[in-house]
């Protein structure tokens, strides 16, 4: 099949962009969308201009590298699939795509359809971690992990961090990110101690690298590729709240540091 | 990779006013306070039926403690002034947040009403302070009386934009509360995979059921159900 291409190129972070057109021909139902876009490339490479970048690494949809949004949706049409796992046999004949960055400040783009999601490893550095001794491995079971929290926090720890969450929602909030990582720890027996200290932390960087207030709309937990529920952001809401309220008012130095 | 270079307040809570989630907090609150003014309103309104002794003696009975009027009526400016201060605020943020916007973006995942919270909440706010000098304090009102409250509906409803802004206006208010009801649980940390589809079901019978209340008494002006037994039809 044959489709046409809008995709937006940008030289480096600090130049201006814009949507340029490509034809894509003879593309096979069976390539993923990443393999339609190297076939692309290598034809762009052959013709001596400059290849669209985009980023990627496992290509089985695992490591969060891959993403931009198809038709204004967030890691393309199919739910709960990363783009790198996306087939040409989601599209048609003749389809018409845009291709664009994940847009939000704190995701400044530095190539093409590539963002810069440091913003995401500062909020983890923040607060998502336990504290665990070092040593031997410690038993399976030592500590009893009731089922429905194990449940619920393996279905938050899916998160893979790719940032569609921020691109697909109207306010560019980072809400499902903070809170499956929040939530992911704070379910957990291992989470508790470091639990008020995380929300606060976490929720603090949220605001420091500008990302915008969640309104409970729910295009984030449409386009997550792993189906993290929007039940993440009610529970930091929670978390951060009681958190919050003990505390209000302090400015605390970090005890640890 | 440096943790803390943007802006870098990682190291200390934020203060508990500044975080999104307190100001959105603020908005739930002052939400849920003005929806139950929203229905204790209606529930007075509807009294219109009733004929205009009920609705009149009802006026009389509200504006008869002075205390609790103006204690309700405080507690409800506070309210709309905290939802709007913060909104702003929340608004801001967020422009901020997608200096570039999308050629092409998709929101078909989402409700109407949690995408309009924005557009449809500034229209209430014009909507509310409209209604005060219309029915409250009579001031763009064509034939205002301070005692009969019956007779002001009907004149001011037989002015049909007026009934028509009414209409249009309530309409607004049910969207925002379609959102407005499931959402403040949300906001407040309550997610429950029974209770909240519920919550959501619930929100909307709610908000239709307003819009079906609030909508009538204009709609029943105009077409001559509630008029003044000196009218003749
Ligand atoms: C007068 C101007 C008003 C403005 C500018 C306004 C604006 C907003 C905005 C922007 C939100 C947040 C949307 C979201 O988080 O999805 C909101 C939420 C809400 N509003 Fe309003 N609103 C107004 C009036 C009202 C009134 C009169 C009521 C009640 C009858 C009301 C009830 C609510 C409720 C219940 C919420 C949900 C809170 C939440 O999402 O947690 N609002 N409003
Ligand atoms: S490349 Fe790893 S998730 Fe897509």
């Amino acid at each position: 099949m044959n489709l046409t291409l809008h995709v937006w190129r940008q030289a480096k972070a600090s130049a201006p962009g814009r949507m340029e057109r490509y034809e894509a021909k003879d593309v096979s139902p069976d390539m993923s969308f990443l393999e339609m876009l190297d076939v692309v490339n290598e034809k762009l490479i052959a013709d001596g201009k400059t290849p669209i970048t985009f980023e990627h690494d496992c290509r089985e949809g695992i490591c969060g590298s891959c993403g931009f949004m198809i038709n204004g949706v967030a890691h393309g049409p199919k739910s709960g699939t990363t783009v790198c796992q996306l087939h040409m046999r989601s599209f048609k004949d003749g389809d018409e795509l845009y291709l664009e960055p994940w847009r939000a400040k704190a995701f400044p783009v530095l190539k093409d359809l590539m963002v810069d999601r440091n913003a995401f490893d500062r909020i983890i550095a923040a607060g998502g971690y336990i504290t665990a001794r070092t040593g031997s491995a410690p038993d399976g079971n030592a500590i009893p992990v009731p089922k429905a929290s194990s449940d619920q926090a393996m279905d938050a720890a899916a998160c893979i961090g790719c940032g569609a969450c921020v691109a697909a929602c109207p306010n560019a909030s980072a809400a499902l990110f903070s809170g499956a990582k929040i939530s992911h720890l704070g379910l957990l027996p291992q989470g508790q101690a470091e639990r008020e200290r995380r929300a606060l932390r976490m929720v603090a960087q949220v605001k420091a690298e500008q990302f915008g207030n969640c309104t409970n709309i729910g295009e984030c937990e449409a386009v997550c590729p792993k189906h993290i529920p929007l039940a993440v952001i009610a529970r930091m809401n929670r978390d951060y709240l009681k958190a919050s309220w003990k505390d209000r008012g302090a400015v605390k130095q970090d005890e640890s540091a | 990779m440096s943790p803390a270079t943007a802006a870098g307040s990682q190291n200390r809570a934020l203060r508990f006013f500044e975080a999104t989630i307190v100001k959105k907090a603020i908005v739930a609150v002052t939400g849920a306070v003005m929806f139950g003014f929203v229905t204790g309103h209606l529930l007075g309104n509807l009294q219109v039926f009733l004929g205009p002794e009920r609705i009149n003696a009802y006026s009389a009975f509200l504006k008869s403690n002075a205390e609790l009027l103006w204690g309700a009526r405080i507690t409800l400016l506070i309210a709309l002034f905290a939802h709007i201060a913060m909104t702003i605020q929340l608004w801001q943020i967020k422009n901020a947040a997608r200096p570039v916007g999308y050629v092409k973006k998709n929101n078909s995942h989402s409700s109407l009403a949690a995408r309009t919270m924005y557009y449809s909440g500034p229209v209430i706010l014009a909507f509310v302070i409209f209604h005060l000098l219309h029915l409250t304090l009579g001031t763009v009102h064509p034939h205002y009386s301070e005692t009969d409250v019956y007779a002001n509906l009907v004149y001011g409803f037989l002015q049909w934009p007026v009934a028509v802004s009414y209409i249009v206006a309530v309409g607004l208010l049910c969207l925002h509360l379609r959102h407005g009801i499931s959402s403040m649980f949300q906001t407040l940390g309550f997610n429950h995979p029974r209770h909240t589809p519920r919550i959501q079901a619930a929100a909307s019978v709610i908000s239709a059921l307003f819009f079906a209340g609030y909508a009538s008494i204009p709609l029943a002006v105009m077409t001559g159900v509630v008029r003044l037994s000196s009218m003749s039809l």
